[in-house]
This record gives structure tokens, C-alpha cells and sequence, in this order.
């Protein structure tokens, strides 16, 4: 932009104050003052919920070594329903990208529409079709292929599933947008070239969409991570994330310093993990 | 807006210079273009042309130097207070209003009631009436162009300025807009400015061009003037093609000097010469050189021992390579309009001109600059 | 059969994404499904076919105070967010000034982090400032959440005009506020629709962060989440099934408007 048009030196200042002032206040804030309630220690001889700063460091240890289980499933759930969903969502990109023709744009609008059923009537919805009462459960059980006594709900598997789902749409719409990108001619060239179809996909076609596998993987991994949800609803007491034990912490045990001291654990833990991805991934196009 | 239609008359730079850290783009340039004349600058990429004309427009702010516009000083103006108007490289037509709408948006902005009449005269002229309710997106390139010389064009501004205008189109339809572009110039007598990499576009449509290097100009002149009649070997070779061969003044002979081509002697008119001493370069253009048969008998000045080299037929005429006896390659172009048979490789010729064409550089130049730089390329020296 | 083998291998990839597609889309249909059960208040099983779900849409206690606190909502939180959010791309976008850096960090911080920490460190807030959880701190925590998202997408918009057409526009005496209103503002539209788009309904899809910040306001979400345990009424079917043909409805429509533009 040129120095003699509309831009003057003052203007961004104005326009960004608003939003930034509301972001400084209702997410820096509150995140500087979560870090503060998680040294905390209840008031003595005080009500449930009273709490004063006495800079306990400990309760970082102690929720942790408590909730270490949880907070090992959380990532494992989490890594595991990423690579899932980018094994299902791949070829889906691909396939809209490159052989769809004309109805790109439909079938792009079916992957979005899940969407606007709320998430929550869908999960509900996966579990009632796996449930005891659906119809899945019973034709697998009379045709053996599962044990009688074997439910799919309320398990591990019904839960990763159930993140899977959700957050397939925020893997398939990063890929395509990157692989969308690509010149077929690349793709041609690379077999002129003597590359086979694998050799191809893992010297051409993988590289250039690297930069949507890197979004897509973050845009799943950091909401599964700190999902309570689908293990809510499709696990089992056996199953739970941290994102349960937090929400429980919140409002059914009111301890507030290990939920807070949980909420930072997590948050630091995915931005050290994400950090050192992108670094891995070597793209910084992230935003 | 009746004080912007009061400001015309001659379009002068004064000490322009633009800087951008240590990068020069354009060093103190001085230059005054005459209300009413179509005006190229030419150069290669990065030379500062579309950075001048971009200060001119107002989209630039000068690190030194002053713009006048007659007599006003228009240096700090916005550009929508300039009564300058552009065609943009590759249009910049806006794509959310209708070709109409893009023509009017001018007079409306500067409070025009009534603009059918002008939009649909300006349409006319373009000979695109029937595309007025079209989206830009769905016109041709050639169309396009149009259009955006229309939307300057309607509002009568003293001023035009060209930006690369045909540089998106295909050579054919480039040829037909050049003439086209001149023919507009002339009926509505508006002052042009050109902004163009390509010599042969600026020395079609020009009545004067000035060929800039690197931020500087290096000779004005007609078309005419500056191809028969090069200041610098830049100009002999970014225009055209140019022999140019070392030499030294070696004597005097009326208006003529005796010039010495590696122990031939020639002769060259003196007030052709651009050289500063004895040490000259000799240029001669491709086209002037005649190429004999050792038998054969020839006029005005001559060089001997030439070898052919190499023969490519290109219809109209015919290029030869001829190496000459101290180790430099000439490049001749043959008309196919004689009966002499055309000459094979190998072959032993003498070359001769006449001698009125010669011209000569200083000496200390360097013969090859101007060659390297593509010319077909459109990068943007905006920055 | 060698015929059958190669028609399989060269239409793989398409099978496979029918397959994907159907994944992606069960759940849906078995809540459009489930909108027409006769089921009663539970809806688990299937009972018969009704209409009388979608004539009394409103039938099951709280589904309508539920539904309407969530498009209030959606609707501030969108208003807001795409205010606030528009407002940063252009600055982002349109200016070069110092910590613009550290600006971009600050609007992708928010999408980095998980919700339930929103939603938690939020909630300590309010409780800290002594604020009860309820409607207005539930719109302010939607607007954070959704200002990254309407700032991602505008700037991309943004970024991808060409500056030469409000050069264009200055040049054909247009100022500063003219060129923005006419050329700046009416080709950045369609980024600014669709990042409000987005915004509602992440705003009207989000529990997580509501459920922590609403206190004994409904949602629809949570209204959902809370009668889950009991079964959900098939009245939420229909809401849930009408707004995926609306979202649909405006997506389509969108679409077809813009391809006649480009045509005519």
C-alpha cells in the first residue's frame, strides 16, 4: 500500500483496539488469573469453594501425579482419532479434489453438513445406533461376528470413534483445500518422470499438501485433546479424559486450584506438543 | 469539481528521485512532456519507469524532486485530486460492478449527474456498446483492455497514463490495440504517457520516447531519432539490434571523420559521432549492411575478409552471421528482394554501407549493455 | 472378472469416498429419522411414523426457551465477534504497523487452546469478580471464540485482493472513505458473510464453553446434553433437523447466486 494512500498511521491502532482491548480482557485475563487461582489453597475453617493464594506449587504435582492416567489417555485418544481421521479424511480430499468434476461443490457442502446438526444430537445419535437397543449391536451378535456379551458403547473404541466423527469435517476442509491446490500437471509429470502411483504420492503429491495435513491434524488434535464429550457420552468410567476429570473439578468437587492447575497442565502440555510439530513440519502457515 | 478541469497544460518532472532503502529506483529525473503528445517511457523491468508513472498518478510520494502539471505543483496531491487518470496493468477493472458502472465510476465520484450520455460515448468509442450490463470476469482480455481505457478516458482527464496497457494480450491482438490506442490519442487529444518494456509497441505509438536505464534517462527523441541515431550503446542495443565495432579517429576529410576498423579504414559523418575522443565504437544496424561476392563491385564504406557463418531464412529476409577478420561476429539482415543467390556458410564476403549511416559511441562503453535484458518480460518495478 | 478387477481399482478412490460419505452423514439421517418417531418423550426406539413432532415443534418442556436462548445468543455473538473480528483483518491486513506479529499470536492463541480451558479460565473470572454465570457472560465468552475464527477468515479474503483496484478507484477520484465503501467494503463482503456464518454456528453448536459459563441458563445444546441421560425428546430432532435444511437452504442459495452473477 502505498504511504500516500489510505494508509495513515494511526488507523490500525483504532481498528484493532476494540477487538484486541476484548481479547486482552476476557482471554488474557482470565488465563493469567487461572494461573493464579491453580496456586491456591482452600481457606482453613472457610466455605466449600473459599480459596487464598499461598503460591502452592505442589498442586501442579499432585493433580498431575493424580490424574496422570487420564492425562495419558486424553493424548492417546487424541493421537489416535487424529490419525484415524486423516487416514479416512486423505483419500475423501482427494478424491473430491481431483474426481469430482462438476459436483466438487456439492460434495463439498456434504462435508460441511454435519455441521449444522448440533454435535451433540449426532454423538447421541451414534450411540443409540451402537447402542443395545440399535440395530448394529443385535445383527452383529446374531451373526457372531461379535460376542454376546460385547457392547460397543461405553468403551475406548466408541469413544475414539466418536471423535473421530466430530472432528473429521475440520481434517477432510484443510486437505482439500491444499491438495485442490496442486497442479495436476505435477502429478503427470512425476509419472513421465518414471515415479510410480505410490512413488509419486509419497515424493510429489504427499509434500505439496503437506500444509493442510499440518492444519488439519492441529485443527483435530487440540479440540480432541480437551474434549469431555464423547467420552461423557459414549465411554465409561473407564474411559475418562482430563477434560472430565476438569469439568468435575469445576462443578461437582468445586476445587478449583486442581482444575485450574489441570487447565494449564494441558494447555502448556498441547502448546509444547504443537510447537514442536509445526517446527517438525517445518511450516509456519498456520494462520 | 471545476478547479481539477483547470489544471493542463505540460506535464513536468522536476529532480525526481525515488528511493527505497538503498535501492534507487529513479534518480533525479527532469523531463517535461508537451500537453497534447503521445509520450513512451521505455526500459527493461526494474528501470524505474512504472515507478515514475506511479508518482505522476499519485500512488507514489517522491523521496525528492517536484511534479508539475502546467503551472500547478501537484507533487503532495491524492491521487483522486489529480486530474490524471490510469489504465492499469491488468486493468484493475472492478469486478463486482457492471461494465457500465465501472465507466461512470469516475464522473460519479466527482458528482456527475447525469452520466449515461458520456458512459455510452465512451463505450462508442471503445466499440464495445453492447457489453455495457456484462461483470468484467466475462470479457476477453482484448475487451478488458478496453473497458479500463474507456473508464480513464470518459472522464476527459489532462492527463493518461498507459501501464504496460497491452502487456496481458497476445501479439496479434496487441499489434491491432496499438494502432487502435493511436488512433484514440488523436481523437480525443489527450496528453498520453506509455509506460512499456517493448521498443517496438513504444516506436509504433509514440511521437517521443524516452529509453530509461536504471532509474535514469538515457536518451529523448523520436522514435525515428533514436533508432537511426543511438547516444549509448544501450540505446543502440535495447532498440533494435546493433553492430558495434572498436575503432579509432584516425583523421579528418570535410564533415567527415576517417575512422580506423581494425586496419580498414572508414568514413563517418561527424555530427553522428556521440564520442568524447579518438577511441569510438562504430555502430551500424543489421539491416544497413550489404553483403558481396568477393568479385563483386561495391560502394561507400567497406569492410573485407568476412567469412559467413551462419544463414537463417525468416521469409522477409534473410540473417547472416559474418566473421570478421579480427575475430567479431556481424550480424547482416538481407532483404529476398534481389536476384543475387543467396550466400552459403563458408563462404568469403566483403560487407559495405552506406556511409551515412554510421554512427559511433565513446569508445569506453560497454557494447554489450542493453542486450542481456529480456525484454518480453512483464515483472512489476513497483518496489 | 479381469474386467470387474480393473473397473474396481480405477473407481477405488470413488467407492471409498461413498463410504466415507455415508459415515459422515448415518448420524444425520438417523435424527431426520428419528424426528418423525412416535416415540414419546424418550424417542430410543422405533415406534412409528408421525408429523406431529414437526406441527408441535415446541411440544417438550424447555426445547423452545432452550432454542431461542441459543439463536439469542448466536445472534450477539455473531454481531460482535464479526464487528470486533472484521475490524483486526483489516488492520492485519490492510496496514503495516509495529507488534503486528504479536498480534497474529493473540487471535490464533485462542484457537489453540482448548476449549475447556476457555471455558474454565473464564468462568474463574467471573466467579473471581463475583459475576454469576448466565446470558451475558455466556454471549462474551461465544464473541472470544469466535473473533479468531471471523479474523482467520476475513484476512484471507483480504489478502487475496488486488491492491491495485482501490489504487484504481483513488485514481478515478474516489477518497479514502469512497474507495472503502465502494471497492474495499463490497469485495470483502462475501469473506465478512461467510466468517459470520461460521461464527453462529460455532456459537449455536458450542456446549463446552456454554455449559461452564451459562449457570442455570439452557442452551440448546445443553438442553440436549442434560436430557441425553433420560432421552431426548424427538422435538430436538426437529430443531436439529430443520437447521440442517436451513444451514443447507442458505449454503445452496448462496452458491447458486453466485454462479448466475459470474454467468450474467
Amino acid at each position: 500500500m502505498s504511504k500516500s494512500g489510505i494508509s495513515n498511521r494511526r488507523t490500525p491502532y483504532l481498528l484493532l483496539l476494540p477487538g484486541i482491548g476484548f481479547l486482552f480482557t476476557f482471554f488474557v485475563w482470565p488465563i493469567a488469573n487461572l494461573a493464579q487461582t491453580s496456586t491456591q489453597t482452600p481457606v482453613t475453617g472457610g466455605d466449600t469453594g473459599s480459596y487464598e493464594q499461598t503460591l502452592r506449587w505442589r498442586n501442579y504435582i499432585d493433580a498431575f501425579v493424580e490424574n496422570k492416567e487420564q492425562f495419558g489417555r486424553s493424548f492417546l485418544y487424541a493421537a489416535l482419532a487424529t490419525i484415524l481421521a486423516l487416514a479416512i479424511a486423505y483419500p475423501l480430499a482427494y478424491a473430491i479434489a481431483f474426481k469430482a468434476g462438476k459436483f466438487k461443490n456439492i460434495l463439498l457442502v456434504l462435508v460441511v453438513a454435519p455441521f449444522f446438526t448440533s454435535f451433540l444430537l449426532r454423538t447421541i445419535a451414534w450411540k443409540q445406533i451402537l447402542g443395545e437397543q440399535g440395530f448394529v449391536v443385535p445383527t452383529l451378535r446374531s451373526l457372531h461376528i461379535i460376542a454376546p456379551s460385547t457392547t460397543l458403547t461405553s468403551s475406548a473404541f466408541a469413544v475414539v470413534a466418536g471423535m473421530t466423527y466430530n472432528f473429521l469435517p475440520f481434517m477432510t476442509l484443510p486437505l482439500y483445500a491444499s491438495i485442490d491446490r496442486i497442479d495436476p500437471r505435477t502429478l503427470e509429470a512425476s509419472g513421465d518422470l518414471y515415479a510410480n502411483g505410490f512413488t509419486t504420492f509419497r515424493k510429489v503429491t504427499f509434500p505439496l499438501s503437506l500444509p493442510g495435513v499440518v492444519a488439519g491434524t492441529l485443527l483435530t488434535f487440540i479440540p480432541a485433546a480437551g474434549d469431555y464429550v464423547n467420552a461423557a457420552i459414549l465411554g465409561s468410567p473407564q474411559t475418562k479424559m482430563i477434560g472430565n476429570v476438569i469439568e468435575s473439578r469445576f462443578f461437582k468437587i468445586v476445587d478449583y486450584p486442581t482444575a485450574a492447575a489441570l487447565s494449564f497442565t494441558l494447555m502448556a502440555a498441547i502448546l509444547v506438543l504443537v510447537t514442536v510439530y509445526i517446527r517438525k513440519a517445518g511450516t509456519e502457515e498456520l494462520v | 469539481m471545476a478547479e481539477k478541469s483547470s489544471i493542463h497544460g505540460d506535464l513536468r518532472l522536476v529532480n525526481l528521485t525515488k528511493t527505497y532503502g538503498d535501492f534507487t529506483a529513479v534518480n533525479d529525473l527532469s523531463l517535461t512532456i508537451p500537453e497534447g503528445s503521445f509520450f513512451a517511457l521505455l526500459g527493461p523491468s526494474g528501470c524505474g519507469k512504472t515507478t515514475t508513472l506511479r508518482m505522476v498518478a499519485g500512488l507514489e510520494e517522491p523521496t525528492n524532486g517536484q511534479i508539475f502539471l502546467g503551472d500547478t505543483d501537484i507533487t503532495f496531491t491524492k491521487p483522486y485530486q489529480r486530474p490524471i487518470n490510469t489504465v492499469f496493468q491488468n486493468y484493475a477493472l472492478f469486478p463486482h460492478l457492471s461494465i457500465f458502472e465501472n465507466i461512470a465510476f469516475g464522473l460519479r465520484r466527482r458528482g456527475i449527474k447525469d452520466v449515461k450520455e458520456q458512459v455510452e460515448k465512451a463505450l462508442e468509442l471503445v466499440e464495445l456498446s453492447h457489453l455495457a450490463s456484462r461483470k468484467p470476469t466475462q470479457l476477453s482480455g482484448g475487451q478488458q483492455q478496453r473497458i479500463a481505457l474507456a473508464r480513464a478516458i470518459v472522464n476527459r482527464p489532462a492527463l493518461l497514463l498507459l501501464d504496460e496497457p497491452l502487456g496481458a494480450l497476445d501479439l496479434k491482438l496487441r499489434r491491432q490495440m496499438q494502432i487502435e490506442l493511436k488512433w484514440i490519442q488523436k481523437e480525443v487529444g489527450l496528453t498520453f504517457v506509455h509506460v512499456t518494456h517493448d521498443q517496438e509497441e513504444a516506436m509504433t505509438m509514440a511521437d517521443t520516447i524516452a529509453v530509461m536505464n536504471e532509474g535514469e534517462i538515457e536518451q529523448l527523441g523520436s522514435p525515428a531519432d533514436l533508432y537511426d541515431n543511438p547516444k549509448t550503446a544501450f540505446v543502440a542495443n535495447f532498440l533494435g539490434q546493433s553492430n558495434l565495432i572498436k575503432g579509432t579517429i584516425s583523421g579528418n576529410d570535410g564533415d567527415n571523420h576517417i575512422v580506423d576498423l581494425f586496419g580498414q579504414k572508414i568514413s563517418l559523418a561527424k555530427n553522428r559521432s556521440h564520442a568524447v575522443d579518438n577511441s569510438i565504437y562504430a555502430g551500424i544496424r543489421p539491416e544497413k549492411f550489404r553483403i558481396s561476392r568477393l568479385e563483386t563491385p561495391t560502394s561507400g564504406n567497406i569492410l573485407t575478409g568476412g567469412k559467413i557463418e551462419d544463414v537463417s531464412y525468416i521469409g522477409v529476409s534473410t540473417q547472416y552471421q559474418v566473421l570478421m577478420p579480427w575475430g567479431q561476429e556481424v550480424m547482416i539482415f538481407e532483404q529476398n528482394d534481389d536476384a543475387v543467390a543467396p550466400f552459403s556458410v563458408g563462404e568469403n564476403v566483403n560487407i559495405s554501407w552506406e556511409s551515412g549511416f554510421t554512427f559511433a559511441l565513446r569508445g569506453d562503453e560497454d557494447a554489450e549493455a542493453g542486450m542481456e535484458v529480456e525484454p518480453e518480460e512483464t515483472i512489476d518495478d513497483d518496489e | 472378472m479381469r474386467k470387474v478387477s480393473r473397473w474396481f481399482q480405477r473407481n477405488l478412490i470413488r467407492i471409498y469416498a461413498l463410504v466415507a460419505f455415508t459415515y459422515l452423514l448415518i448420524p444425520v439421517a438417523y435424527t431426520v429419522v428419528f424426528s418423525f418417531n412416535d416415540g414419546g418423550k424418550s424417542n430410543l426406539i422405533w415406534k412409528g411414523f408421525t408429523f406431529a413432532n414437526w406441527l408441535n415443534p415446541c411440544g417438550a418442556p424447555e426445547v423452545c426457551t432452550a432454542l431461542g436462548n441459543s439463536i439469542k445468543i448466536g445472534l450477539l455473538a455473531t454481531t460482535f465477534a464479526t464487528i470486533l473480528g472484521t475490524m483486526i483483518a483489516f488492520a492485519i491486513g490492510r496496514h503495516k504497523f509495529r507488534g503486528r506479529s504479536s498480534t497474529n499470536l493473540l487471535i490464533f492463541l485462542p484457537m489453540a487452546t482448548p476449549e475447556i480451558v476457555l471455558g474454565a479460565s473464564l468462568l474463574s473470572l467471573f466467579l473471581t469478580l463475583k459475576i454469576n454465570p448466565g446470558f451475558w457472560p455466556t454471549v462474551i465468552a461465544h464473541i472470544m471464540f469466535c473473533m479468531s475464527f471471523v479474523v482467520v477468515t476475513v484476512k484471507a479474503r483480504i489478502a487475496s485482493l488486488d491492491p491495485r483496484l482501490e489504487q484504481a478507484a483513488m485514481d478515478l477520484y474516489a477518497n479514502e472513505v469512497e474507495t472503502f465503501r465502494r471497492v474495499t467494503l463490497p469485495l470483502v463482503a462475501p469473506g465478512i458473510a461467510a466468517a459470520a456464518l461460521l461464527a453462529f454456528s460455532l456459537s449455536f453448536d458450542d456446549f463446552i464453553i456454554t455449559n461452564f459459563n451459562s449457570g442455570t441458563m439452557t442452551t440448546f445444546p445443553k438442553f440436549i446434553y442434560v436430557s441425553a441421560a433420560r432421552g431426548i425428546p424427538p422435538q430436538a430432532n426437529v430443531i436439529g433437523s430443520s437447521m440442517f435444511i436451513i444451514a443447507l437452504v442458505i449454503v445452496i442459495l448462496g452458491q447458486v447466486v453466485g454462479r448466475k452473477r459470474a454467468v450474467k
